[in-house]
């Protein structure tokens, strides 16, 4: 079954991390992705550029209108995503726990709605 | 057949469902893999049985029989579902060729249940609910009027967390090894909600209310059966303290009575003897945590043959350990009631009147009846008043609020 790990995390503190701390934040990322290809859990993932460089889009009556900045405004902010592959919920959590964005910021971790083909 | 046959068969089939029937669910359940279709076979079981059992006399194992006969009805239901939907003679076929058959996995069967019922990724509500429903049988009707929620509520929160199960595919399973403190954990705290709605109820007749501690310490017998864990030995143990002190603990009326007035003698022996034991065992265990240690507190208490004979050093030092192990505000309160105890009251009111300058349980009606008590027992009856005011503003408990304001009229002006 497919999962969708959203990656939220509190932009400013990100921002604010010592130039150190924050490449081995992003090492951890890189083995941490690493490792999850060799387990097969992996299938996609992307880290997102800053939220100021949002735009949100909305079409009404026909007319589309377009805003400056993210959908809502939170303290923590969608900052990437992994698509995986578990065999279940309880599989699904064992590796978003390990997204090092889990211990500062936090995962939300979704079903992929699969639609049955004609 | 004679009527009076039919009745027997009828009685038996009763029995067996009373005993057997959470244990042939949860093995339904992991056979068909859906809570619904389980349900709905459980009970076509249960109706075959009546005819069959009549005709054929009663099997040598009927859990085996219903679990066996459940899983063909599921089949034969599917069959006829199938002509709506493809993907359904597929799952049927499966079903069929399970080479699992009807494993004598049945204790795993019950603790899957359990544990798939107050999988963290529910919300508690619906742990709660889902637990009542499945694993202990109580119907909606009887869960909704145990908690004060409409019916409709509690179907509504059932029929969510089954459809978060099916959706984001919460296994059926026994955590792993690794998982495991975290989530029993959880099925105790569920199990422990269960029992506190039934003993610190507000409203609603006490005997409903009285059947959820007992669901509560019923839960927490099986549980320990299928999970021989200290921690669920301090649960049951607590549990079975505190259900000590029910019949000493309020009026016929109904009104409150704190435990150093209680009358000792109206203590349940039995359930006392019972929860020592099992604090003992749990802390002989060395892997003991905080249901041990506040069961072990409560165990203090029920031995002391008066309130004044009560151990306060030891009371104390097992704070001072469950402090350690579990850290909150609540535990700090409760340890400062037992320094009152031990050096009088002055020494207890400096640490609540320190928690309550950090900001914490400034909401918590306990805290200021208990810095209200104190001051009453130092004779600083204006800060008692003004505390007693507080606690009374912020209780939701009928008997509490009215135990308060006896407190207040007895304080001399």
């Amino acid at each position: 079954m497919r999962y969708l790990c959203l990656i939220y995390d509190d932009e400013k503190k990100l921002g604010s991390m010592p130039k150190g701390e924050s490449d081995a934040f992003m090492g951890e990322y890189f083995s941490f992705t690493e490792g999850i290809k060799k387990t097969g859990h992996y299938i996609g993932g992307e880290a997102l550029q800053p939220v100021q460089s949002a735009t949100t889009v909305r079409v009404r009556g026909g007319k589309v209108s377009t805003t400056d900045g993210p959908f809502a405004e939170t303290k923590e902010q969608l900052g990437g995503y992994y698509l995986i592959n578990a065999k279940d919920l309880n599989d699904a959590i064992q590796v978003a726990s390990k997204i090092p964005s889990a211990r500062l910021g936090t995962v939300e971790v979704r079903p992929i709605q699969e639609f049955n083909q004609p | 057949m004679s009527e009076n046959a039919a009745d027997q068969v009828r009685e038996t089939v009763d029995a067996v469902y009373r005993a057997e029937s959470r244990r042939v669910l949860a093995t339904l359940i992991r056979l068909l893999g859906d809570f619904d279709q389980a349900e709905e076979a459980l009970h076509d079981a249960f109706t075959a049985a009546l005819e069959h059992w009549a005709e054929d006399g009663v099997p040598a194992n009927p859990r085996a029989w219903l679990v066996s006969t459940g899983r063909f009805k599921a089949i034969d239901a599917l069959r006829r579902r199938a002509r709506f939907d493809a993907s359904l003679p597929e799952i049927a076929r499966r079903l069929e060729t399970d080479p699992e058959e009807v494993s004598d996995d049945v204790q795993d069967d019950r603790l899957r249940l359990i544990f798939t019922c107050c999988h963290p990724a529910l919300k508690p509500d619906a742990q709660v609910a889902l637990t009542l429903r499945e694993v202990c049988d109580l119907t909606t009707e009887e869960i909704a009027h145990a908690f004060l929620t409409a019916p409709s509520t509690v179907a509504q929160r059932i029929v969510r967390a089954k459809g978060k199960i099916r959706d984001a595919r919460i296994p059926y399973q026994v955590p792993s090894v690794a998982d495991l403190p975290e989530r029993i954990d959880t099925v105790l705290h569920v199990i422990y909600l269960v029992f506190n709605e039934g003993y610190f109820a507000s409203a609603g007749t006490a005997l409903v209310r009285h059947d959820l501690s007992g669901e509560a310490i019923r839960l927490g017998r099986l549980l320990l059966e299928l999970l021989p864990d200290p921690e669920v030995m301090g649960l049951l143990a607590l549990m079975l303290l505190h259900e000590s002190r029910r019949p000493a603990r309020t009026t016929p009326a109904g009104e409150l009575i704190l435990l150093d007035d209680q009358d000792r003698t109206l203590w349940n022996r039995e359930q006392i003897a019972e929860g020592c034991s099992l604090v003992e065992r749990a802390l002989s265990s060395r892997r003991f945590g905080p249901y041990a240690l506040q069961a072990a507190i409560a165990a203090v208490h029920a031995e002391a043959a008066t309130a004044a004979g009560t151990d306060w050093i030891q009371i104390v030092g097992l704070y001072d350990v469950l402090l350690r192990a579990d850290s909150s505000p609540v535990v700090e309160l409760n340890r400062a009631a037992a320094v009152a105890m031990r050096d009088g009251p002055q020494a207890g009111l400096a640490l609540i009147d320190a928690i309550l300058d950090r900001g914490d349980l400034t909401d918590y009606h306990l805290a200021h009846s208990a810095r209200a008590d104190l001051c009453r027992r130092l004779g600083r009856f204006a800060e008692a008043r003004a505390s007693y005011d507080r606690a009374r503003m912020l209780s939701r408990q009928e008997p509490e609020r009215r135990f308060i304001e006896r407190r207040l009229r007895e304080l001399p002006d």
